[in-house]
């Protein structure tokens, strides 16, 4: 389990250091939200989903939508990294004519199941799957991730409802709790607090866990698969930024121009972390 | 011409479970007016294939956009109003944007919304849906008429709005009738005036035919059914042969069927041009025949605006 552990926590480095040179060779792009998602990413494509990038449309893979979209470039550096498309295509990032755009969109790019941008819908989106996939009984499961200032989207707390509702126990969403939005501190323009207690009164199972420890998110995945009648949610204690020395715990890294120097720079920290 | 003894909605129900019994891709989504669309005899007969959200049409929109994800073929339905202004974005990018096919049923078009009121009156909703791109926006006759379309709609390749008169509507097509999503339909042929009706408007074209015969004006009446993709070709042919064109829409006469034929006459035929319909307004309470004396959507309105189209083309000559 621990070798499994350190090749995970691996990945999300490698994810997270792909992440800051396809944003960075192009100089701007919403780095603080596509760093802080990386070792979810990792769980969840290198151990948990039921996938195959061999047949990304295989009918009964399990699905995932990213809701906050603009998280699109971390997720992409996950796909690339399990080979759904070549690592090239990273840098192709936002270029004219590219399959992998500012936010995620399934009708270009090999292995995204909802196009996902304007905050609220993806979350909706994949309520509506998981109530596809009990409809048919099928065994797939629904993964989603929202933002922590996504979740000022009334739309989230529609889909919330009727997740509980109908008891969905094959959706497991996950907040990505960076504490911080586009124009300042979640608290400061329209606080979550309290979060959990939110859920758990929409009749959600809640769990809070580091959101940067793989070991910790794994079980909590594991956890959620186990309940019954409920869908679960997931709240990752995160840290906007993670890992990138110029944005780290920044608000100024929503969306941000970044230059050569500063990328490498932080790629090279991240490897002599590594060692 | 008479009225139907039966509201279009029990026609549109009819259909959605005949087809649904052989189809088991077809889902209904609604938003808690599942008994003001008469749906809840789906509900009744196939319980398993229906998902009511309660009242929250964002979360109806994009629910039924994941169930397409997933395969599915959903129709979704809540009043005209709610099922376009209200979700604008939900329809662009949850359905339009991301590919995928849902059937939104928006009902109480227009004027017909009666004692619901301004509110729940859509003078827009058209215009709101023919910006979506792909987006195929078709608004039934009677029942006759959607019975031919229901299985084209099916077939499908992208996301249909249906625009539904929940009411009795009056008599005009037959089952025998040709149809074809796209393509209008020329209900009665003339010389002196092209009349290009939708809904609710194309019984009270005919009628204005009528009217317009004994003071011997032959009018050409033409059924827009599909608003999008427009039957260029047939607005541009009976245009050519008139020289004289009137629009007539239960709707705002901006960006629906009367922009829409300006644009293609704008483009390819500079004739005069007439648009019947609501004059920029909001809705308010009152019955459909009050509304329509109100806003200027009856026969003698359309007459009134023959005469304007075509004394436009001898003062242009």
């Amino acid at each position: 389990m621990d070798q499994t552990l350190t090749e995970l926590q691996r990945t999300a480095n490698q994810i997270r250091k792909m992440t800051l040179q396809c944003i960075g060779e192009l100089g701007v792009g919403h780095i603080g939200g596509s760093l802080s998602l990386c070792e979810l990413l990792s769980v969840l494509y290198f151990k948990v989903l039921r996938i195959n990038p061999e047949d990304p449309s295989w009918e009964e893979r399990d699905r995932f939508v990213l809701s906050k979209g603009h998280g699109g470039p971390a997720l992409y550096s996950a796909l690339a990294l399990r080979g759904f498309f070549p690592r090239e295509e990273l840098s192709t990032l936002n270029r004219p004519n590219t399959n992998l755009p500012s936010h995620c969109d399934r009708l270009r790019t090999v292995g995204i199941d909802m196009s996902t941008g304007s905050l609220g819908q993806g979350f909706s989106c994949a309520v509506g799957m998981a109530v596809a996939g009990k409809m048919d009984g099928r065994p797939c499961r629904v993964y989603t991730v929202i933002g922590d200032g996504e979740s000022q989207e009334g739309q989230i707390w529609e889909a919330a409802m009727l997740a509980g509702s109908r008891k969905l126990d094959n959706l497991i969403a996950f907040t990505d709790y960076n504490k911080m939005q586009l124009d300042g501190y979640i608290e400061d323009v329209n606080g979550l607090y309290p979060l959990d207690q939110k859920w758990r009164a929409f009749h959600w199972h809640v769990q809070s866990v580091d959101g940067h420890d793989v070991r910790a998110i794994w079980k909590a995945i594991d956890n959620a698969q186990k309940v019954k009648g409920r869908p679960s949610m997931i709240i990752l204690d995160t840290i906007k930024g993670k890992g990138g020395w110029f944005c780290e715990n920044q608000v100024a890294s929503h969306n941000m121009s970044i230059t050569e120097e500063m990328w490498r720079k932080a790629v090279a920290q991240l490897e002599e972390d590594e060692t | 011409m008479t009225r139907e003894t039966r509201w279009l909605r029990e026609t549109y129900v009819d259909l959605l479970l005949e087809y649904a019994k052989k189809d088991p891709r077809i889902v209904l989504v609604e938003a808690d007016l599942a008994k003001a669309a008469g749906t809840n005899r789906f509900q009744q007969e196939l319980p398993d294939r229906m998902v009511n959200v309660g009242i929250a049409e964002a979360s109806m929109i994009s629910t039924a956009a994941g169930m397409a994800a997933m395969g599915k073929l959903p129709f979704t339905h809540t009043f005209t109003a709610f099922s376009s202004r209200r979700v604008c974005d939900q329809v662009t990018l949850s359905v339009a944007y991301a590919g995928l096919k849902v059937v939104i049923v928006g009902s109480d078009p227009g004027v017909t919304a009666e004692l619901n009121g301004g509110t729940h009156m859509s003078m827009e909703d058209m215009a709101i849906m023919r910006n979506i791109p792909g987006m195929l926006i078709y608004e039934p006759v009677d029942s006759a008429q959607l019975r031919l379309a229901f299985p084209q709609i099916l077939a499908h390749g992208g996301p249909v709005y249906i625009r539904l008169l929940r009411r009795a509507a009056v008599q005009v097509y037959d089952e025998a009738s040709p149809f074809q999503l796209g393509k209008g339909v020329v209900l009665r042929e003339g010389r002196d005036v092209s009349v290009f009706a939708t809904g609710i408007m194309v019984a009270e074209a005919l009628e204005a035919a009528r009217l317009l015969e004994a003071e011997g004006i032959s009018a050409e009446i033409i059924n827009i059914h599909t608003l999008k993709p427009l039957d260029r070709n047939l607005v541009l042919h009976s245009a050519k042969k008139t020289g004289a064109v009137v629009t007539a829409e239960n709707h705002s006469v901006l960006n629906a069927l009367g922009s829409a034929v300006a644009e293609v006459l704008a483009e390819e035929c500079p004739v005069p041009l007439t648009r019947v319909g609501v004059q920029d307004h909001f809705g308010e309470v009152g019955s459909t025949e009050f509304l329509q004396r109100k806003y200027g959507l009856t026969a003698q309105d359309i007459v009134q605006a023959v005469h304007s189209s075509t004394q436009k083309r001898e003062a242009w000559k």
